[in-house]
């Protein structure tokens, strides 16, 4: 096949969904950091979302898999540390996606702006920790019911 | 006499050591924690330092030069290989010790990760980036808990002054330096622990002052893990368990 252009890889890693959240795709993450091609080969630059993230390795195997579904062969996937993963690189779709999926989305001011089901403001942190490295547990003083907190880093 | 490669990878592996064998005293938690939240939130923390001991563990494999993966280096050495600071591999003992230890050691990092973000080596700068953002929210949770357990009920504050005379006298560790230090700081790469002293005892004072705990007066100090000379009893039994999978079934992977 020939090769595909640089905007075309993306294209297809924009449908990769997140393992952990498929309401969002890897791309809206903003964990994929480049695309470019060394010779024939194609070359991924990835940046884990948390150091001990389990999603790291699967979101690796999703990417290959994708790409070679696509008929790409030779596939290299780079793990970028630096600069580190900040949720300032989600982007705003990947935002609405969350709290429509019930996950209130990260807040630069480090707390969530309101309850993702009844929009309610009066807020209570239950654990900065949550089902995923990412998200810390949050419960809405007004419809009582507890929700995730994707966490600003 | 030590070269620079053997000096940059001792430097590595008690980063490393200590991340790794404080991730597993963590782990131990896993199902037993006193609440669900606290039960979620050490598994957490666990998973953050074993992220954390992975990346210093994979550099410190492409320095030493051997091929050597981080699985290699955590699993395939024995107790005296291992570099971390004696305060990790201390039994968890109860709830609040546990989270006493993790504040000790949250403090620590929080201090050492900020200066480690300037290194000269730029993968050393990269890794304790990505670790100081995952240490900010480690020890404002470790520093709160410590605060309401200490500044709790009688019998909370009882143990909390327990955990810290008993974990008080593995502190002065983290801030003796030798000559792998000396020639971190030569290069660049990292402050001399002794330069962390004050700070660290002006954040851990003031938390603990908040939490109504008395630091003991002896300035005695327990040391050997950093350095290698000594580990404590508890370290090989740490290990056996750690490392059985690997050590019955050498190369097994899943």
């Amino acid at each position: 096949m020939p090769q595909p252009s640089i905007e075309q890889v993306w294209e297809w890693l924009a449908s990769v969904p997140d393992p952990e959240i498929p309401v969002i795709t890897l791309v809206d993450l903003g964990i994929i950091r480049d695309v470019s091609f060394q010779g024939k080969t194609c070359v991924i630059s990835v940046t884990p979302t948390y150091s001990g993230c389990p999603a790291t390795s699967i979101i690796n195997m999703d990417i290959e898999t994708k790409l070679r579904e696509e008929g790409l062969e030779n596939i290299i996937l780079k793990k970028q540390l630096s600069p580190a993963w900040t949720t300032d690189w989600m982007s705003e779709k990947a935002r609405d996606a969350l709290e429509k999926y019930g996950i209130a989305p990260p807040q630069s001011v480090g707390v969530p702006k309101r309850c993702p089901r009844c929009t309610g403001i009066r807020l209570d942190k239950l654990s900065q920790f949550g089902s995923t490295p990412c998200k810390a547990q949050w419960r809405c003083q007004e419809c009582l019911e507890p929700f995730e907190y994707f966490k600003c880093i | 006499m030590a070269t620079d490669k053997d000096n940059l990878y001792q430097f590595l592996l008690r980063l490393g050591d200590s991340s790794l064998i404080l991730s597993h005293r963590t782990s131990e938690w896993c199902g037993h924690a006193p609440v669900l939240e606290e039960d979620i939130a050490l598994a957490n923390t666990a998973l953050d330092l074993i992220g954390q001991a992975q990346m210093w563990l994979e550099y410190a494999g492409e320095v030493q030069g051997e091929g050597k993966t981080p699985d290699d280096i955590a699993f395939q050495r024995d107790a005296w290989d291992f570099r971390n600071v004696l305060l990790t591999e201390l039994p968890n003992g109860d709830f609040g010790r546990t989270l006493l230890r993790q504040f000790l050691f949250d403090a620590y990092q929080s201090i050492l990760m900020g200066r480690l973000i300037k290194s000269s080596d730029v993968t050393v700068a990269a890794i304790a980036a990505k670790t100081m953002k995952e240490v900010t929210y480690h020890v404002e949770r470790s520093a709160d808990t410590v605060v309401g357990l200490g500044d709790g009920t009688p019998e909370s504050h009882t143990r909390m002054q327990e955990a810290l005379d008993y974990l008080w006298p593995y502190v002065g560790e983290l801030f003796q330096g030798d000559e792998v230090d000396i020639a971190m700081f030569q290069a660049g790469i990292s402050p001399t622990p002794e330069t962390l002293r004050e700070e660290y005892d002006a954040l851990v004072g003031r938390v603990l002052s908040e939490a109504t705990l008395t630091v003991p007066e002896s300035q005695f100090s327990h040391k050997g893990g950093r350095t290698g000379a000594m580990h404590t009893e508890h370290l090989g039994h740490l290990l056996s368990t750690m490392q059985w999978l690997q050590r019955a079934y050498p190369g097994c992977e899943w």
